[in-house]
């Protein structure tokens, strides 16, 4: 609701927007018609929402297709990346997280710092151009863009679909990683410090059994919450990169639909994304308050 | 705080906070030299001279229109600090003064203060200045200003978090017993303790803000032709990967360079002001 | 691994008469030095004692003496960094230079240990039960049905109120009594031959302080392990150990019988922690006796007698070089047990009867 207030507060005429600059006022007027735009905002809002029930999204003005079936198409494309995306950041994350908090102060350590200082301050997508020289260009190994399809009668297959997703996903990671990575090691070198951590070594515990049993667990809450937050970018993340890479994903999508003033497909994509981010945060919410008992007393 | 002297001896010795310096100096110099200088016109288009190879004419090369790499990637400086230094400024100005505001009010008010921030990240960041830029046209201006309001929150909340911390402790509770007015504890005490968080929270909107103005130029929605921006460079030298695979290096190295230098003098600026902030270990 | 229970072994010579053959914990000549910002630090000076089964041994001293040191270097806890020399032999095995792999089925095992802060010493996110069942899960392979049991079975002698429902309770919902209980059920689940307690009771209440140490007096009693307990507090050691080291400056400046000690007050440092307590009953206006002076900084010890500086009775041959432990001569009174009084000091045989 927020986000149509906002969208609606934002000046200018929706209609007048979509046609640019050069359009005559009957124009103006037939489109707003056509779209509802004249009827009060309450009407329009309770009409959207109806049809959010029912799966109605509307037109799509620029491609002339229901705005459902356009999200459901891309989103085919681009959840499945930041899915893979999501798993390459974790995976290699948490390792070197855990790897550098072992290493604390000595050369393994610095070396992850190292880093993630770097991956940080790379543009992902100077990253990922700098995949597509070297993997397409250079040794052929990927194509340079383009997404083949999940089956196999469009031209592709999964095997196929993953293969157009892998550089994707790597040039996502990256920057999610660095951060992931530092706050990882910091949690656990935090952990590391608690006394109970003493205790479980003077029952005699091995130090690998006291890195899974204790400290691990312990270090979950913390590292779950940033992969929360982290999720948001990532989906901004795959705005860029669907560029780069041209796939035909929600991102490319927002994109162009924002280039051909398709006010309506915006609009709905906003509101998907930020309703999936806030889905997230309540599942990281909950996994929270599942592994940290102390938690429940706080209120979640 | 320890005196000038021995602040500057600890200085030198951060090692990064040096190298991040020594970085964000080249940053600046290069903005600045190309205001008075640079080796060729950037804007000259020179097609029969186009891509070229690094080499003695053209120490990086030229583009695809004859354009010499080192005078764009010079002058591109300069969007991004323009960027960085205005985008931070707006959100320094109205965010600061929100969170003291909040931190200084309570009640009604920190709570309004603080949903509106809330609000304003629930929207992912670069896809809302993707829309205002849509909105109202693309353009270096456009994504300043896009890029300076999702500034806001960010230090509205980071300012009312340390403010109230600053609220609480004795002093200010003293200097409350001897009648002073909220403005004037916020200016003269709460103020001077926050800003070492604030000034280390710049440099690292600040990085931000280049990435962000960046991507936006990628997208073709940042500065429009004919003025240089790096991330429009690569851009344009995606297209031309096969051709000349070496212009896809220089302006993302550029990005790459300036934000590291940012992140450093950051951690090492946080590192020296207050050691109690330092969260690094 | 030595076997723990047929440790009868002659003695090698050393002066330590009446001693029986069942000797659980020698420590001899035990050394730790750390690396600290300001340069190194020599935490333990080379301290000696033993132990015997069944035994009771204090140590006390204040903070920055030593005796947590003492504590962590049996355990081989010690921080990284740590360089350790000496020798600690417990039933008849040497436990200095072990590596991890030989150190850990001991620990918890056949020598277990309770720590200061109850509050932090468990893991929040693990039941009650869960964390007193581990040692028993992983020394001796228990099931997780047997080892809950124990568990309960443990927690009802430690006498943890309501123990059958705090089995799957976690830690933030107990006392710090309570937790400490807690400690000591994990500690004592392996049966352990001794038990290091590091100042169990000082962050506790004082009405629980009582009931802790009580506890654990009859738990010893009743396994016949040996304890060794830490603290800085004259009380404590009064009613619960039979034998009392006393610490300074990573030494031992005096050890004997808790009688003897308490009586003879042999050494000055001892003389002035005694002297230092508040007494009831004083004079109105009576000043509170203090030490002069601090504990010297690890880094910067003198080369002498440690405490020379603060020593009112000190003299030129005291800061010469650290003074050998010399036994107190039992003139006086008849407190004696037949171990050993001894006291690291110069001028004890001219210092004589203290003014208690």
């Amino acid at each position: 609701m927020l986000i149509f207030g906002v969208l609606d507060i934002l000046p200018g005429n929706a209609a007048e927007v979509m046609l640019g600059e050069s359009a005559t006022p009957e124009a103006v007027r037939a489109l707003s018609s056509k779209l509802g735009l004249d009827r009060p905002a309450p009407l329009r809002y309770a009409s959207w929402l109806q049809g959010l029930l029912v799966g109605e999204l509307g037109q799509s003005v620029a491609y002339d297709t229901p705005i459902a079936e356009l999200i459901v198409e891309r989103l085919a494309v681009t959840l499945p990346l930041a899915l893979l995306a999501m798993l390459l950041t974790t995976l290699i994350a948490l390792a070197a997280g855990v790897y550098a908090a072992a290493r604390h102060n000595r050369v393994g350590d610095v070396g992850v710092m190292l880093a993630s200082q770097l991956g940080i301050a790379i543009p992902n997508f100077w990253f990922a151009i700098l995949l597509i020289l070297v993997f397409s260009v250079q040794l052929g190994w990927f194509s340079a863009g383009g997404f083949a399809g999940w089956t196999l009668d469009s031209g592709g297959g999964l095997w196929q679909g993953l293969h157009s997703l892998l550089l994707p996903a790597i040039a996502l990671a990256l920057v999610q990683a660095a951060i992931l990575a530092r706050i990882t090691r910091s949690a656990v070198l935090d952990v590391l410090g608690e006394d109970f951590v003493r205790t479980a070594r003077a029952k005699g515990l091995s130090q690998r059994a006291v890195l899974w049993r204790h400290v691990l667990r312990n270090a979950a809450v913390p590292v779950l919450t940033v992969m929360g937050l982290q999720f948001a970018n990532l989906l901004t993340g795959t705005i860029v990169i669907e560029n780069v890479f041209a796939l035909p994903g929600l991102g490319r999508l927002v994109f162009q639909a924002i280039a051909n003033r398709d006010l309506g497909v915006v609009q709905n994509i906003v509101m998907l994304l930020a309703a999936l981010v806030i889905a997230i945060n309540f599942v990281v919410d909950v996994l929270a308050v599942a592994i940290d008992p102390r938690l429940k007393l706080a209120g979640a | 705080m320890s005196t000038a002297p021995g602040f500057i001896a600890r200085m030198w010795h951060h090692r990064s906070f040096v190298l991040g310096a020594a970085l964000v100096a080249l940053l600046a110099a290069s903005a600045l030299l190309s205001l008075a200088w640079t080796p060729y016109p950037a804007r000259e288009i020179d097609i029969p001279n186009k891509l070229l190879p690094p080499g003695a004419a053209h120490w990086l090369g030229t583009d695809s229109l004859g354009r010499d790499i080192v005078s764009l990637l010079l002058v591109g400086a300069r969007a991004s600090i323009a960027v960085g230094v205005i985008a931070v400024g707006i959100g320094i100005t109205f965010g600061v003064a929100l969170g003291l505001l909040a931190a200084a009010r309570r009640g009604w008010v920190e709570e309004a203060v603080m949903r509106l921030a809330d609000f304003t990240f629930a929207f992912p960041a670069l896809l809302t200045a993707i829309m205002l830029t849509a909105i109202y046209g693309p353009g270096l201006l456009t994504s300043i200003v896009a890029i300076g309001i999702f500034n806001i929150p960010v230090f509205a909340r980071i300012t009312r978090g340390a403010a109230n911390s600053i609220w609480a402790r004795e002093f200010v509770l003293a200097a409350r017993a001897c009648g002073k007015g909220a403005a004037r504890i916020t200016f003269e005490h709460v103020l001077p303790n926050i800003a070492s968080l604030l000034i280390v929270q710049a440099t690292i909107q600040f990085a931000i803000a280049i990435l962000a103005e960046a991507a936006l130029s990628y997208l073709g929605l940042g500065t429009q032709p004919p003025t240089p921006s790096w991330g429009r460079m690569l851009n344009e030298a995606q297209t031309l990967l096969f051709q000349a695979p070496q212009l896809a290096i220089w302006p993302g190295l550029a990005i790459a360079l300036s934000v590291l230098g940012l992140n450093l003098m950051g951690d090492g600026l946080r590192d020296l002001l207050d050691p109690r902030l330092a969260r690094q270990r | 691994m030595a076997c723990a229970t047929c440790s009868t072994r002659a003695w090698r010579g050393n002066a330590d008469i009446g001693m029986t053959a069942t000797l659980l914990l020698d420590v001899r000549d035990l050394r730790v030095r750390l690396e600290t910002a300001r340069g190194p630090a020599d935490a333990l000076r080379g301290v000696s004692f033993s132990l015997r089964r069944g035994e009771t041994l204090g140590l006390i001293g204040e903070s920055g003496c030593g005796k947590s040191m003492t504590a962590l270097a049996l355990l081989g806890l010690l921080p990284q960094g740590a360089r350790i020399s000496g020798s600690i032999r417990f039933a008849g095995q040497e436990l200095v230079g072990l590596d991890e792999a030989a150190m850990s089925p001991l620990r918890g095992n056949r020598i277990a240990m309770v720590f200061q802060e109850p509050m932090t010493a468990l893991n929040p996110l693990h039941t009650v039960g869960a964390q007193v069942a581990e040692p028993l899960r992983v020394h001796q392979a228990k099931s997780r049905a047997a080892a809950r049991a124990e568990a309960l079975r443990l927690l009802d002698r430690v006498r943890l109120p309501q123990a059958a429902q705090r089995l799957d309770a976690y830690p933030h919902q107990l006392s710090g009594g309570q937790r400490q209980r807690v400690g000591l059920a994990m500690a004592l689940a392996c049966a352990p031959d001794l038990l290091v307690a590091d100042e169990p009771t000082t962050a506790l209440d004082v009405t629980i302080q009582g009931e802790i140490l009580d506890l654990i007096a009859e738990l010893v009693r009743e396994s016949g392990m040996a304890l060794l307990l830490i603290s800085h507090d004259l009380g404590v050691m009064a009613r619960s150990v039979s034998r009392l080291l006393v610490m300074y400056g990573g030494t031992i400046v005096e050890s004997g019988p808790t009688p003897a000690v308490f009586s003879r007050l042999a050494h000055p440092y001892t003389r002035g922690l005694f002297g230092a307590r508040p007494r009831l009953g004083a004079a109105r206006g009576t000043r509170l006796a203090t030490i002069p002076g601090r504990v010297p900084e690890l880094t910067d010890l003198p080369a002498g007698c440690g405490f020379a500086q603060r020593c009112a009775w000190a003299v030129d041959a005291c800061r010469a070089a650290p003074p050998p432990l010399v036994a107190v001569v039992a003139a006086l009174s008849p407190v004696d047990s037949g171990t050993e009084h001894a006291a690291r000091c110069l001028r004890l045989a001219e210092l004589g009867a203290p003014t208690a």
